[in-house]
């Protein structure tokens, strides 16, 4: 191959997410068939969505016949957070050519994470570092999904209240969120446009309405919001 | 059971992930994003989970026993086991484990 030693130094980096995908997307594949769907569509999911906390939300959405606007706008929120990873690639994916569309599609927060804090080779050609870096973790996430769908077809085994791990899946990214922000106000206006939310409307609207009071709040509070933001800085 | 809108609502998420990624690389390589974008860039993505967890609990009974003991339950054995370890497959395999064995139990 021509370009093995970039595929090794990007094998090496990213292992640490090879444990963490393929387990996730075991578990998303497992998920997914488990309540009914056929394996291709949690692997066509993770080859075009590619984006571990939709995924799973994904199963809510399909279970609460959600309209696509509603759809759309809760998938543009819930990954708002990736339209900041981008500013600081710019640089780094100028000079990428045609792998560049790849790297800015794979861009996930584990792969942001590894391409923005590890030191690079500089003897090492950077543009097939990073595409091999991006499209190694896909295939990890991929070949989990993969793994899960198939076994979750062909074990039966009981699998109610395996959909807490949804659940689970957002408490654990809210506590990480705490640990960055050390505020509990975005907690609280949170969930208190969700109790409105749940209270005012119907199930299938519950998550866009939560969002549209959640920025009403947050553009009300925004003083307060950015001075604990400058005191954390 | 995959009825043609399961595809269709593939294809938007894949769409509207695919915009948030994107939009930097089209919108600010050249000039940089106004301060309302900012401003929601960084502090949505607590608020976005907060309203996520009570999403994933909209069709939980709180009114009828067991009160979404179970539920709370399940978050609490997660956060403890994230105060703990500090490994999110840890957190969300513990939790959703011992949230399966309540419900299995009954």
């Amino acid at each position: 191959m021509k370009y093995r030693r970039e595929f090794r130094a990007a094998f090496r980096a990213s292992i640490p997410v090879m444990m963490g995908y393929s387990v996730l997307g075991f578990a998303f594949g497992l998920l997914m068939t488990s309540q009914g769907y056929p394996w291709v569509l949690p692997v066509v999911m993770s080859v075009v969505i590619y984006a571990g906390a939709l995924q799973f939300l994904a199963l809510g959405f399909f279970q609460a016949k959600a309209g696509m606007w509603e759809i759309f706008v809760a998938s543009i929120f819930v990954n708002i957070r990736q339209a900041f990873y981008g500013l600081s690639l710019l640089k780094k994916f100028k000079k990428a050519g045609r792998l560049r569309p790849y790297l800015i599609f794979s861009l996930t927060d584990e792969t942001y994470a590894l391409m923005t804090t590890l030191p690079e080779n500089p003897q090492l050609k950077r543009r097939w570092y990073l595409f091999f870096l991006a499209a190694l973790n896909q295939s990890y996430w991929i070949g989990g999904t993969l793994a899960g769908a198939l076994f979750g077809g062909m074990v039966r085994f009981d699998t109610r209240g395996l959909d807490f791990s949804l659940t689970a899946l957002f408490v654990v990214l809210a506590m990480e969120q705490y640990r960055k922000h050390r505020d509990l106000l975005p907690f609280f206006i949170g969930a208190g446009a969700s109790l409105i939310a749940l209270v005012l409307v119907s199930r299938d609207r519950m998550l866009i309405t939560a969002i549209g009071l959640a920025l009403l709040g947050m553009f009300a509070l925004r003083e307060r919001l950015e001075r604990k933001e400058a005191d954390h800085d | 059971m995959t009825e043609p809108w399961i595809w269709e609502a593939v294809a938007v998420m894949a769409l509207a992930n695919l915009l948030t990624r994107v939009a930097p690389f089209l919108f600010f390589s050249r000039r940089r994003p106004p301060q309302a974008v900012v401003f929601v860039e960084e502090n949505f993505p607590p608020i976005i989970l907060t309203i996520l967890i009570f999403y994933t609990l909209a069709s939980v009974d709180f009114t009828a026993a067991p009160y979404g003991l179970k539920e709370l339950g399940g978050i609490a054995v997660t956060m403890l086991l994230h105060r703990l370890f500090g490994n999110y497959l840890i957190s969300i395999f513990g939790g959703t484990a011992v949230y399966m064995v309540m419900v299995h139990l009954g």
